[in-house]
């Protein structure tokens, strides 16, 4: 180990809130977890590390009692423990957050906080008093709301911050969360990390289970690494670097890692390509401004700018998933009306949305049946669907995309986060489009399947096609793309190419300091 | 599950079908006969299919609609509709050949199913509600037709599709198996059982697909108002009048209840056509069964309820595992 492994220490027992032994939990077809340790002390900040698939989630359901274990031992706050619901969980002191705020979004913040729990005698509610209670509580998070608003009013930083006031008051000793970050945007985040700070001064342990490499090392006190249901390692934030934390997660040699991270795309030869997709004026009233665009084959056109910038909306209008109120498109030279998706993918175009769950994937159906949802026309004969095909091309790119699953009649909501974005990736590759529209690839996909995703990208663009690129990290986008459109505040205001394409110029563009173009 | 329609999960309501048809043989008397009277094969389960015809043939279209995510409260309504139509043609001043009181039934069966589908797609009403419009004002319009009153009408051709056999079998039971067959054909073996599903699963993702859920649904409601044209048309033909009142009363929620005991899941994105009709054949052998073992007609609706109860309990995961558990124990116990 290239980093003293601190986990395998032996820890006085005092110090430790949660101790984890020898965790084993097996699924049907695999094993997620194999004999995993992992321990957090009172009052510190945990990372939780690893890749899609690694277990993070698995041990998390196993200590909150969503699953059962098949192995191992849990001791909470000194006492062996082995919780059947979240609930039993919630009881002994541990609580858990999730992604998507669970709290009931019509009813008031108030109600929110003291549901099942309110003030008063019998069944008569004191509300007078749940209001002051509530008010009081918040304050105490540097919360001041007005407490009898539905909580839908409130942005997902703050209901998720009220989730937090709640799950502390009914005396959470440990807070585990799950990608709590992954909708806020940088000064939400910056909230909830003040949040964090101020539990840990008082005593409670966090849980801490993000993609963000820069949050884990911002946040954690100590991280443990996962993966392939093995720990790698438990290590203290201090001593570690960011390519010695990637290197654990990919079980790879840092050097490596930092070769690939210096790769940049490659500059296409030859002059300008031609337009796979062009958009003049094409604006939409309300979600974004006219604007121009053109993407040639082979090309990888990056689309930067912050959340709400007008990025999504722009992509979903290349796409026909919104109306546009304005503008024309041509696709391969050839002006085309894109009235809905369908037309869209009937010309070729492809289009990962950026909501996965809301938009992108068919829960219930099987990743055979997600990936070829938009070319079974293609893959009928004479109008009958032949399974035997339609195999052949899920497996086909399960295979070259490298989805883990127990196989291809497997639901697809069983399958891991980054594996579920490959899916859906899938299901476009399939139709073998000429442009490709990819909004958040990565999002919420750990390193080694966005590495994996980025990489795709590049090897895509070789082969010709056209791909426009979206994504919040600035990094990736110069990374990848050739040329870089930059959105602010629903309008496009810059557009860079060739050696100009660099985080920093980026960054410059849409923080408006100097302006390119248009 | 995914494979759901090359291998629907019809375990359950098969062994349910199966257990229902056991009991009776063991112990309802002449229940197992089956006799041939004038080239006509007679017998409580010949019965069961024929008696049965009206709920199955519902049920196909509701499974479907259902797979999207919808329901479809009309059904009984719609043959009521179809039924009265078909009764005025053929009682017509200059009356009409049958083919032509079929088509006109039809006809406006599927024209209701249209409708519902039309308030469904495009004026996005919540599909109880939609179906709910018909479900009253189809009935009314059906006696507002015929003044309110019942048609009889004498009429041998057309009575054959509900009281004729053919090769030994009531002429229902080919009307029902060519409809099974011809919907088995179309979710099989085209795009259009993946489609259906995929709109129920999840309609943005699969609009983002290229698929049309708009039209998806408008000939998912079509169909189901067309099924229930075809039952009308039997119920019809079997009684040999057109009653706006009693054609086809309550019949929705017998038809909801066979795709229930199918194991159709209500929140859609899976259908199971076949589990439906073994469905719709479980709540006809009990009706059945009731009647002839002479079970006080009181007792009727209960000991139904009771039995689709025990097979929604069955297809429940949580339930078998908590009642293997509880064997299991039992039996280490022992």
């Amino acid at each position: 180990m290239r980093n003293a492994d601190c986990g395998s220490r032996e820890e006085e027992p005092g110090r430790l809130i949660l101790a984890m032994r020898g965790i084993t939990k097996r699924f049907p077809g695999v094993v997620a977890l194999d004999g995993v340790d992992f321990a957090v002390r009172r009052g510190e900040v945990h990372a939780l590390m690893g890749e899609n698939g690694a277990g993070k989630s698995t041990l998390i359901k196993v200590l909150t009692g969503v699953c059962p274990r098949d192995g191992g031992e849990v001791a909470f706050d000194g006492r062996a423990i082995a919780p059947r619901s979240p609930l039993e969980a919630q009881r002994l002191g541990i609580s858990t957050l999730y992604q998507e705020v669970n709290l009931v979004p019509h009813l008031s913040v108030a109600e929110n906080l003291y549901l099942g729990r309110q003030p008063g005698r019998a069944a008569w509610i004191d509300w007078r008093a749940t209001h002051r209670k509530a008010e009081a509580l918040l304050e105490g998070f540097g919360l001041r709301l007005d407490v009898r608003r539905s909580l839908a009013s409130y942005s997902v930083a703050i209901q998720q911050m009220v989730a937090i006031a709640r799950a502390v008051d009914i005396s959470a000793k440990l807070l585990v969360m799950d990608e709590p970050t992954s909708s806020l945007e940088a000064g939400e985040v910056a909230r909830l990390f003040a949040t964090i700070r101020a539990l840990k001064a008082q005593g409670v342990s966090v849980v801490f289970i993000t993609h963000f490499l820069e949050q884990a090392f911002e946040i954690a006190d100590r991280m443990t690494v996962l993966r392939n249901g093995t720990r790698a390692g438990t290590f203290e934030t201090a001593r570690l670097t960011r390519l010695e934390l990637i290197g654990h997660m990919l079980g790879q040699d840092p050097a490596a890692v930092a070769a690939r991270e210096r790769a940049r795309a490659p500059a296409r030869a030859g002059g300008a390509a031609r337009p796979a997709l062009e958009a003049r004026g094409l604006g939409r009233r309300g979600a974004i401004e006219p604007f121009d665009l053109a993407v040639g084959e082979g090309e990888v056109l990056g689309l930067a700018g912050l959340l709400g910038s007008g990025r999504s909306e722009a992509a979903r209008l290349l796409f026909g998933a919104d109306r546009a109120t304005s503008g024309r498109v041509a696709v391969g030279g050839r002006p085309v009306k894109l009235r809905s998706p369908r037309a869209a993918v009937r010309r070729g175009i492809g289009f990962c949305p950026e909501d996965r769950q809301a938009e992108g994937i068919l829960p219930d159906l099987s990743v055979r049946e997600n990936i070829v949802l938009a070319v079974q026309g293609r893959l009928a004969r004479a109008g009958v669907v032949s399974r035997r095909r339609q195999l052949e091309v899920a497996e086909k790119f399960m295979r070259r995309l490298g989805i883990v699953a127990a196989g291809p009649e497997q639901p697809v909501r069983a399958l891991s986060g980054g594996n579920q974005q490959k899916v859906i990736l899938a299901r476009w590759l399939a139709m073998a489009p000429r442009v490709l529209i990819l909004d958040e690839p990565t999002r919420g996909i750990d390193v080694g399947a966005k590495a994996e995703v980025e990489r795709l990208v590049e090897e895509l663009s070789r082969g010709g096609m056209a791909v426009v690129f979206i994504s919040s990290e600035l990094e990736e986008v110069a990374r990848r793309s050739h040329r870089v459109a930059v959105l602010r505040e629903r309008r496009k205001v810059a557009e860079l190419a060739g050696e100009a394409v660099d985080e920093r110029a980026i960054l410059r563009a849409i923080a408006g300091g100097e302006s390119h173009g248009r | 599950m995914g494979a759901s329609w090359r291998h629907p999960p019809i375990l359950w309501p098969a062994v349910a079908l199966a257990a229902l048809l056991a009991f009776n043989l063991a112990f309802t008397r002449g229940f197992g006969v089956l006799e041939v009277r004038g080239g006509r094969l007679y017998g409580s389960m010949v019965d069961i299919v024929h008696r049965g015809s009206v709920v199955m043939l519902l049920s196909i279209g509701m499974t479907l609609v259902i797979a999207t995510g919808g329901i479809d409260l009309s059904v009984g309504s719609v043959m009521a509709l179809a039924g009265t139509v078909a009764a005025l043609w053929l009682t017509s001043a200059a009356p009409r050949p049958a083919w032509a009181a079929m088509a006109a039934g039809g006809a406006v069966a599927l024209a209701a199913g249209l409708w519902n589908g039309a308030l469904v797609a495009f004026l996005r009403l919540q599909p109880i509600i939609a179906t709910l419009v018909l479900l009253v004002a189809g009935r009314g319009v059906a006696q507002l037709l015929s003044d309110g009153q019942r048609i009889r009408f004498n009429r041998p051709d057309f009575e054959f599709i509900g009281t004729g056999s053919w090769l030994g079998l009531p002429f229902t039971v080919f009307v029902v198996g060519a409809t099974l067959l011809a919907t088995l054909a179309v979710t099989r073996k085209t795009t259009a059982g993946l489609t259906i599903e995929a709109v129920g699963n999840n309609e943005r993702a699969s609009r983002l697909c290229g698929i049309r859920p708009w039209l998806v649904k408008l000939l998912v409601y079509g169909f189901s108002g067309l099924c229930a044209g075809v039952a009308g048309l039997l119920y019809t033909a079997d009684i040999r009048q057109g009653d706006p009142l009693r054609c086809g009363e309550y019949v929705e929620l017998d038809a909801i209840l066979a795709v229930v005991i199918g194991g159709t899941p209500f929140r859609g994105g899976r259908a199971n056509v076949v589990g439906s009709i073994l469905g719709a054949l479980c709540m006809q052998t009990l009706t059945t069964a009731i009647l002839t073992r002479g079970v006080a007609v009181e007792y009727t609706l209960v000991v139904k309820a009771l039995v689709v109860v025990g097979v929604c309990l069955l297809q429940s995961e949580p339930f078998r595992a908590a009642l293997l558990r509880l064997v299991g124990r039992r039996e280490t116990r022992a």
